[in-house]
């Protein structure tokens, strides 16, 4: 990684480490998690089903919620405030801009399911009195949340490449509804004629396929993951978030910073 | 070689709805400044300083025209290693203490971290804040910010710096602080491109001013060349005020404490202002040539155009 890239990449990091904004967010994912066995004694037996469910699914949302609401500001904020200018006024490209952002944001959410993932484990050993060989498979699951951050900081900082905030906001988590639902909106593709079908099956293979990258449900009952779909999970979440990315570039290229 | 070269720049935006209207923020500007010197772009409000300063940074592109910076097109990356920006009313990330924004603006511009480590305790004592610690920039002070602003734009050594109203938001004793600090900048040979519209800073300063107005330029030229191209007066005082009333036609303002007249008059009507005077049996104590001040073109190239252009 050049110098440049690196710098703004750990700023980037810096900057939403010392946003309080973000504390507050992993605070309130962490007493979820921490509150899940609390779940499960009301329905004995399913302690730890219910305990994977809810600490994972923090994860994710907490994780796609910072990603959002800091990804919409990364490059508006800069821009707004002028900070932008004193940038571009170095030997810094524009994307070296856009992906040190990308990659500061990202450096983030990674560092954070960290610390989710130590939560929800620690949480799961008071449930459980141990842990077994098989729950490494939730690691799986939470890989592939880390995987839903790549596509949803991309696609966010599209929308804040050339969009405002609000905007950028909404498009984002429109974009993730969407995109959990990407196998039934496939499955309603197959079903339909003529151009609803061309509409529904390129719509289907626009939007990000959230439905393949969560196996939540999977994991808490204990089934096995296939590495033929870690693979495919692994490379699509890195050519959707490339293509993204790519794109952000091309708008941000050109655009006029008034 | 110049180290500015500014070749017909030109920037229009698409205003109003369906973006049909043309408005023009910057006509072809032709500019050169020299290795060395301290320009004033001189312009008021809204005249097309800071378009013309985004525009050379590369941080909107312009509708026609190129630019050279140190002999190189101004959008080579690489020449942005040799220059330094300080933007109009500058914002940085308030997160950052000074050392760390300092330390952040050098690693992007290839610095190494033995350089930055000496380089910004010495800056932050050359631009008045050495106590700036580890205060983070949202508690300082819009005076401080600017001396911020110019350290960021200096720490990597850059040949030619760019300054946007640097003396805006800053106290008198401020201003003296970073006049003094250009003058530095000036010593060490560096080009220096400043905008501003207080004329005292640019009269001070300045080796050669450009001044700007609704996106033309209006003049250029070394200050006391373009204070002299002012119409020139001279104040002629002498004793003797029953002589006022014959020369009254000639003089644009008199002042008279008992018998002693003080008059300013312009340049063509003091032979006829001094042979009244004799006739009139007055005695002439002193004549004073009088310069125009930059203020005086200033106000002529900006407040009356049409005048401006004859």
């Amino acid at each position: 990684m050049n110098s440049r890239l690196a710098a703004i990449t750990l700023n980037t990091f810096r900057e939403a480490v010392r946003d309080r904004v973000l504390y507050n967010l992993i605070i309130f994912a962490l007493l979820l998690v921490a509150s899940a066995p609390l779940f499960g004694q009301i329905s004995l037996g399913l302690e730890k089903l219910i305990l994977v469910n809810v600490g994972l699914t923090s994860i994710s949302i907490f994780g796609i919620i910072i990603a959002i609401f800091i990804g919409i500001g990364l490059v508006s904020k800069e821009i707004e405030r002028k900070t932008l200018y004193t940038i571009l006024s170095r030997p810094v490209r524009r994307w070296e801009f856009i992906t040190g952002k990308y990659l500061g944001l990202l450096l983030t959410l990674v560092v954070n399911a960290a610390f989710m993932t130590i939560g929800f484990f620690v949480a799961l050993l008071v449930v459980t009195r141990s842990l077994t060989r098989d729950d490494a498979g939730l690691l799986v699951a939470i890989y592939f949340i880390v995987l839903q951050f790549f596509i949803v900081t991309a696609i966010t900082l599209l929308f804040s490449s050339f969009s405002s905030p609000v905007f950028s906001a909404v498009f984002a988590f429109a974009l993730v509804v969407i995109g959990t639902f990407a196998e039934d909106l496939r499955n309603f593709a197959a079903l339909t004629e003529g151009i609803t079908k061309w509409l529904a099956t390129g719509a289907a293979w626009l939007v990000p396929n959230f439905s393949a990258l969560n196996v939540i449900a999977q994991v808490a009952h204990g089934e096995h993951i296939r590495p033929q779909l870690v693979l495919f999970n692994t490379l699509y979440a890195l050519l959707y978030s490339a293509a993204a990315i790519a794109l952000a570039v091309l708008i941000f290229e050109r655009r006029n910073l008034k | 070689m110049p180290a500015l070269e500014i070749l017909g720049l030109a920037k229009s935006y698409a205003v109003g709805f369906g973006r049909k209207t043309l408005k023009t923020a910057l006509h072809p500007l032709h500019l050169a400044v020299e290795a060395g010197e301290v320009f004033g772009f001189l312009g008021p409000n809204g005249a097309g300083k800071t378009t013309t300063l985004k525009l050379l940074m590369g941080i909107v592109f312009p509708t026609a025209g190129s630019a050279r910076i140190l002999g190189h097109d101004f959008h080579d990356p690489e020449i942005k290693r040799q220059i330094g920006f300080l933007p109009e009313q500058p914002y940085f990330y308030d997160y950052l203490s000074a050392p760390e924004l300092l330390d952040y603006y050098a690693q992007l511009c290839g610095v190494a971290p033995g350089d930055r480590r000496k380089k910004i305790p010495e800056l932050l004592e050359r631009v008045g804040l050495p106590d700036a610690g580890k205060t983070q920039l949202r508690k300082f002070s819009k005076g401080m910010l600017q001396r911020v602003g110019i350290a960021q734009a200096i720490i990597h050594d850059p040949k030619i710096v760019f300054l946007d109203e640097p003396m805006s938001g800053l106290d008198p004793l401020g201003r003296r602080e970073i006049r003094k600090l250009l003058q530095e900048l000036k010593d060490q040979g560096k080009t220096v491109f400043f905008s501003t519209h207080i004329l005292s800073d640019a009269e001070a300063l300045c080796d050669r001013v450009a001044v700007i107005h609704k996106g033309e330029l209006r003049g250029i030229g070394v200050v006391e060349d373009l204070q002299s191209k002012t119409h020139a007066k001279t104040e002629v005082v002498w004793h003797g005020s029953h002589a006022l009333p014959s020369v009254a036609h000639l003089v644009s303002e008199t002042h008279a404490t008992g018998e002693t007249v003080r008059a300013v008059i312009s340049v063509q009507d003091l032979d006829a202002l001094l042979e009244r005077l004799r006739q009139q049996r007055a005695q002439v104590i002193s004549v004073t040539p009088m310069h125009g001040t930059l203020e005086d073109y200033f106000l002529i190239h900006t407040s009356e155009p049409e005048t401006a252009k004859a």
